[in-house]
């Protein structure tokens, strides 16, 4: 499977101008040697991340913007075939979410195979996403011509349960769209932010044997800088490809997706859990407390 | 039976403010860049050059993103600044090759004093300020330009400034980076090493300096402010060896001036009212 990562760096609010360089970008992928498979883009990809209000004004409705995105990969690339996941802000009939939609294009067809509305709305510091907009409440796979997915939305996928279930579930392809404002110059080289995004996604790759396809807003929104660092990590937990965190960006990478039953079995993990599973939620402790035991009274 | 060899980890986390200065700056240039060419089109900065460190820093990072031809830097002296704090701003000027100008504000700022003539250091000090912020504004309107900040963290969370002068401008590169952490990256970027070790004076009074006027140095201040901001409490940061009087007065300078970080309070009587219920990001 060849996929392309689109490392967008968007004008705020201005989702024609946008939708514009996306078309743009499609020609060049297009007229590519080879063919690719999948392209992914990143959390609020037409629009840029922190909206507050102006989300309202500036959300989709999903087959309206399936349609105009297909209309654009048409423009580009006639019949070829090709499937798109990109993150978006979704109107739902009033009820807003952020969003990432998986769409395949086939000729005058396209369909929109799945909607994963995030989960994990971080409301602190300098997010507000849960202000604005509402949780998505299930976290499924779905199937593709390249067997099954999952989409997991930034902080969807700073808890590493979400990954767990989506690789329970079947996925074989983990796609992460997000949009990271870097923090933390201390580490050396790379923003700790940066350094936290690669330790988790390579542990999920290697824990569970999948792929995992990362998308990263670029550019600045009022000061914050987005961190880019698009990457595709395999199987084995290694990084296949990867971005800088500054500046609009294409990455190219090959998916080998038999490597996911290599890895599995040199490393069976994920059969040992999908085993032991059911003993660790068959556990009445795992109930919620009101109060996390050990919390401290400062 | 031998004695096993113990490894130990450190009592405490250890400070963290320590600079990768390569990474800031790279970062800080890339956000001059968005934020002034990208976002609005403005390809010209102007820079109020003190003599000290911050604005150094500052011009040094605008001339990576803009280049010297773009970026104005501007030398304001009142008739009491001292001679050393306009020639180290001269150093800054002539080691960047930027576009400079030398604007005098005694007459300016005596203008007015003249009719206030009991005003103590504090408000003449003021008044220097918000002149300097009306010299660097009217500047950016000739040179179609925008004025950039050059205000560090240190001061801003300490309220060592002048409120709507040194923190006006739209866009500031340094705000998020502890005294401390200038001078890391002022050494990174070449700053002359006498602007960089001297010590940090507002100059706004004969023999002034910061430490000074504060009572505590920036190295002492920078440490106990990052436990303050990382959510320690008095007792956890006196426990890490800090004598209860600084961290006192640290903390009564953050908790006396949130005030100053903010935009002016406007009473609220709708359900639209701005910044409250009307919400949009700065960019869009």
């Amino acid at each position: 499977m060849k996929v392309a990562i689109l490392q967008t760096k968007p004008r705020k609010g201005d989702v024609e101008a946008n939708l514009a360089d996306l078309g743009a970008a499609f020609a060049q992928l297009a007229g590519a040697p080879e063919p690719f498979d999948l392209i992914v883009a990143p959390e609020a990809a037409l629009t840029g991340y922190f909206l507050e209000g102006a989300v309202y004004e500036l959300a989709f409705e999903t087959e309206l913007l399936a349609a105009r995105i297909a209309s654009l990969w048409r423009d580009a690339a006639g019949a070829a075939p090709v499937d798109v996941a990109l993150g978006f802000y979704e109107n739902a009939g009033g009820t807003y979410y952020n969003s990432a939609l998986y769409l395949h294009v086939a000729g005058d067809a396209h369909h929109v195979a799945h909607v994963h509305r995030k989960m994990f709305l971080p409301t602190y510091g300098v997010f507000d996403e849960e202000r604005f907009l509402s949780r998505g409440r299930r976290l499924q796979t779905f199937e593709t011509r390249f067997g099954p997915m999952a989409i997991l939305i930034c902080e969807d996928a700073w808890h590493a349960i979400m990954p767990t279930i989506a690789a329970i579930k079947g996925a074989r392809v983990l796609l992460v769209p997000s949009a990271s404002p870097g923090r933390g110059l201390g580490a050396g080289g790379e923003l700790e932010s940066v350094l936290h995004w690669r330790s988790v996604l390579r542990s999920y790759a290697v824990e569970h044997g999948v792929f995992v396809v990362y998308a990263g807003l670029a550019g600045f929104e009022g000061g914050k800088g987005m961190t880019g660092s698009s990457q595709v990590i395999d199987p084995f937990g290694d990084t296949l490809v990867a971005a800088p965190a500054l500046g609009a960006q294409v990455l190219a990478a090959n998916l080998e997706l038999a490597d996911i039953d290599v890895a599995r079995s040199r490393l069976p993990l994920l059969g040992d859990l999908a085993a032991v599973l059911p003993d660790l939620l068959w556990d009445s402790e795992l109930v919620p407390h009101a109060t996390p035991p050990g919390a401290v009274q400062r | 039976m031998a004695v096993l060899p113990v490894i130990e980890a450190p009592r405490y986390r250890p400070p963290v403010l320590d600079i990768d200065p390569a990474l800031a700056a790279e970062w800080l240039v890339a956000f001059l860049r968005d934020e002034m060419t990208v976002r609005r089109g403005i390809r010209d900065g102007v820079i109020g050059l003190s003599g000290g460190v911050d604005s150094a820093v500052v011009a040094f990072l605008a001339v990576r993103a803009l280049g010297a031809d773009h970026v104005h830097c501007i030398r304001m002296p009142y008739r009491t600044s001292s001679r050393d704090s306009l020639d180290d701003a001269q150093a800054v000027i002539d080691a960047l090759g930027c576009r400079s100008q030398t604007i005098e504000i005694t007459a300016a700022v005596d203008g007015y004093l003249q009719l206030e003539p009991d005003a103590d250091p504090r408000r003449r000090g003021n008044v220097m300020a918000r002149t300097r912020m009306l010299v660097l504004f009217d500047q950016s309107s000739k040179w179609n330009a925008l004025p950039i900040g050059t205000g560090n963290k240190t001061e801003r969370l300490l309220g060592y400034f002048t409120w709507h002068a040194d923190d006006s401008p739209p866009v500031n590169p340094i705000g998020d980076l502890f005294k401390t952490q200038v001078w890391q990256l002022a050494r990174h970027l070449g700053v002359p090493a006498r602007i960089v070790d001297k010590a940090p004076s507002a100059d706004l009074e004969a023999n002034q300096t910061d430490e000074g006027d504060l009572g505590i140095t920036y190295a002492l201040a920078d440490r106990i402010l990052d436990l303050i901001l990382s959510g320690r409490s008095d007792e956890q940061i006196v426990a890490r060896g800090f004598a209860p009087s600084d961290v006192g007065l640290v903390r009564r300078r953050i908790e006396g001036t949130h005030w100053k970080r903010h935009l002016p309070t406007t009473a609220m009587l709708s359900n639209t009212a701005i910044n409250e219920f009307y919400l949009r990001p700065v960019d869009y």
